[in-house]
């Protein structure tokens, strides 16, 4: 018996090591000076410790701020439409009684099965028409909702009391005013982890804002890196101190909300 | 039948349901309807865009395309491996999480770092990492292994990305794992003790028998997760699919040809499409070996 729980902390001990060494390299490279870069050393404490490539980096490409800034809109719009626009879906496709019913949730679930790519190039031209290439509504209209989570949220709300919405009704609340007052906001913990998921989808998402922008002023931050990259590859130190800067406010939301991470997986897991 | 409350009923229902009518049409269903339309076409997009029909000539085209089958290899060889490696070492680390051990808790946040991160960011350490002269190199060579051009090499680029991805969505199905392995009831165990079995056994005869729904579940996502890479290859090699086309995806091709030349958009919607069906057919196959009830 001790043998197999030394056995299992080996396992877990190695793999938790196999996990952070990455970030600890990329961390420790962000601090060391370009000709420690070059030199192949492989100390993870650097040698000369420099902050020298954080402040280098917005000297170099000034855009950073701006990519920044872009991220966080795109990310933070698509998050509230989706938690409001998904939750609705959800609701009416749980609780109201209406011709049409059965197609509407045979298509979201026909969504969930048909891959980006087939209507990536469609969505491409349809745009280009509509001219919000290189805009923001380019990048937050076509995702304000999404079929997992509207699923999800059927789901949810499928086993959610019906007394408290007879009482509200009782009450002379109408079927919207009681889903804004009452319902959604017993639905917190569904929609915290909805919008973990989708705000990480956004804040992410590399192939989408490829295809729509292409003024660098517009580039999200996974864009912005990838362009970065192209113009200073031998340089890793700033490379890395770039990647920690971006890398960083998820990881402060990860590390205050990580139990709705959890949760929030679980839930997408058929539960 | 038609009484004043249905009809408000349905009202109230169509408001709510507005924004995602509207999204579904426009960027959904319109657009499939448009991709089977461009899959037909020659599209050409100099100044306004003009269609030409073709009738099957983008789709029998994909068939003398060296390139496409390229690509279509490097695409399963990868779903090949990665798919059944994640899911193993999902499975093994959630039920090694899951024995009950002191720092679970800290083990699970640790594990969980990758799913975080984007693909730009994990591309970039690995592209460090892997570099001529980098870490993996070095480590390598610290145990007296070869080391590889891992970047510049066409025989081992693809191998790199797999490293990677199976390092970084392994924990993510992991946590699936973990939250269906807590459901396990815990008299499944002592009978199977009483049985005399040991710990061998109770994984390999209780733990994993009583996951099934859950693999499938997780092959599933793992295949159209796999299916599907583009962000890794498109930045390792700065989109080209190089080094001599060793990182070329379907979806990098599918990109490369509506995006990246001119006159071949609607060959991309037909090769779009043969993804869509490949994805379908190996999710189908999946499930009827499988031999569970889908959980959706």
């Amino acid at each position: 018996m001790r043998i197999g729980k030394a056995l299992l902390y080996t396992i877990l001990v190695l793999y938790a090591i196999v996990t952070m060494i990455p970030f600890l390299w990329a961390l420790s490279s962000s601090f060391k000076t370009l000709e420690e870069i070059v030199s192949g050393s492989i100390r993870f404490i650097p040698e000369n410790f420099t902050l020298d490539n954080y402040k280098q980096i917005f000297i170099e490409q000034e855009l950073f701020p701006r990519w920044f800034m872009n991220s966080v809109i795109i990310a933070v719009t698509v998050t509230i439409l989706n938690l409001m626009f998904n939750s609705m879906a959800g609701y009416a496709l749980a609780r109201l009684h209406f011709r049409g019913k059965q197609t509407i949730f045979m298509i979201i679930l026909a969504v969930l099965m048909i891959p980006a790519q087939v209507t990536m190039i469609p969505n491409y031209l349809i745009l280009k028409q509509l001219g919000w290439l290189n805009s923001y509504q380019g990048m937050i209209v076509p995702a304000m909702i999404n079929a997992t989570f509207i699923f999800m949220m059927r789901q949810f709300f499928i086993n959610f009391p019906k007394e408290l919405e007879e009482a509200a009704a009782l009450d002379g609340l109408s079927r919207i005013g009681t889903f804004f007052r009452i319902v959604l906001p017993l639905a917190r913990p569904a929609l915290a982890a909805q919008a973990i998921f989708v705000f990480m989808g956004s804040w992410n998402d590399f192939m989408r804002p490829l295809i729509i922008l292409s003024d660098p002023n517009l580039f999200t931050l996974p864009l912005g890196l990838n362009s970065f990259k192209g113009q200073y590859i031998s340089y890793w130190n700033y490379i890395m101190a770039a990647s920690m800067v971006f890398t960083m406010p998820v990881l402060l939301i990860y590390a205050f909300f990580n139990r709705y991470f959890i949760k929030g997986i679980s839930f997408t897991g058929g539960k | 039948m038609f009484s004043r409350k249905r009809w408000k009923e349905a009202g109230t229902a169509y408001t709510l349901l507005s924004p995602t009518l509207f999204v579904l049409l426009l960027f959904v269903i319109g657009p499939i309807l448009f991709a089977i339309y461009l899959s037909f076409h020659k599209v050409q997009l100099l100044g306004g865009a003009s269609f030409q029909f073709v009738g099957f000539d983008n789709f029998t085209r994909i068939l003398d395309d060296t390139r496409a089958k390229i690509a279509l290899w490097n695409t399963a060889k990868y779903v090949a491996i990665v798919v059944p490696t994640q899911t193993m070492l999902a499975l093994v680390l959630a039920a090694t999480l899951n024995a009950g051990l002191k720092g679970e808790k800290f083990f699970r946040i640790v594990y969980f770092l990758p799913t975080l991160t984007s693909s730009a960011v994990l591309t970039l350490i690995f592209m460090w990492m892997y570099n001529q002269n980098g870490l993996v190199n070095h480590v390598l060579a610290f145990f007296g292994l070869p080391t590889y051009n891992w970047l510049g090499d066409p025989s081992v680029a693809l191998n790199a990305i797999m490293i990677m991805n199976i390092w970084s969505t392994a924990p993510f199905f992991m946590v699936i794992y973990l939250a269906a392995l807590q459901d396990i009831p815990d008299s499944l165990y002592e009978a199977a003790e009483l049985d005399g079995a040991n710990a061998w056994h109770k994984f390999w005869y209780v733990t994993v028998p009583y996951l099934r729904p859950v693999t499938s579940f997780v092959v599933i996502m793992g295949l159209i997760g796999t299916f599907q890479l583009f962000d890794q290859s498109y930045i390792f090699s700065g989109g080209s699919g190089g080094p001599n086309n060793a990182t070329l995806t379907v979806v990098l091709l599918i990109y490369q040809y509506a995006f990246k030349s001119l006159g071949t958009m609607g060959y991309a919607a037909a090769l779009a499409f043969a993804l869509a069906i490949v994805i379908l057919l190996a999710t189908w196959l999946q499930r009827k070996f499988s031999k569970e009830e889908s959980l959706y």
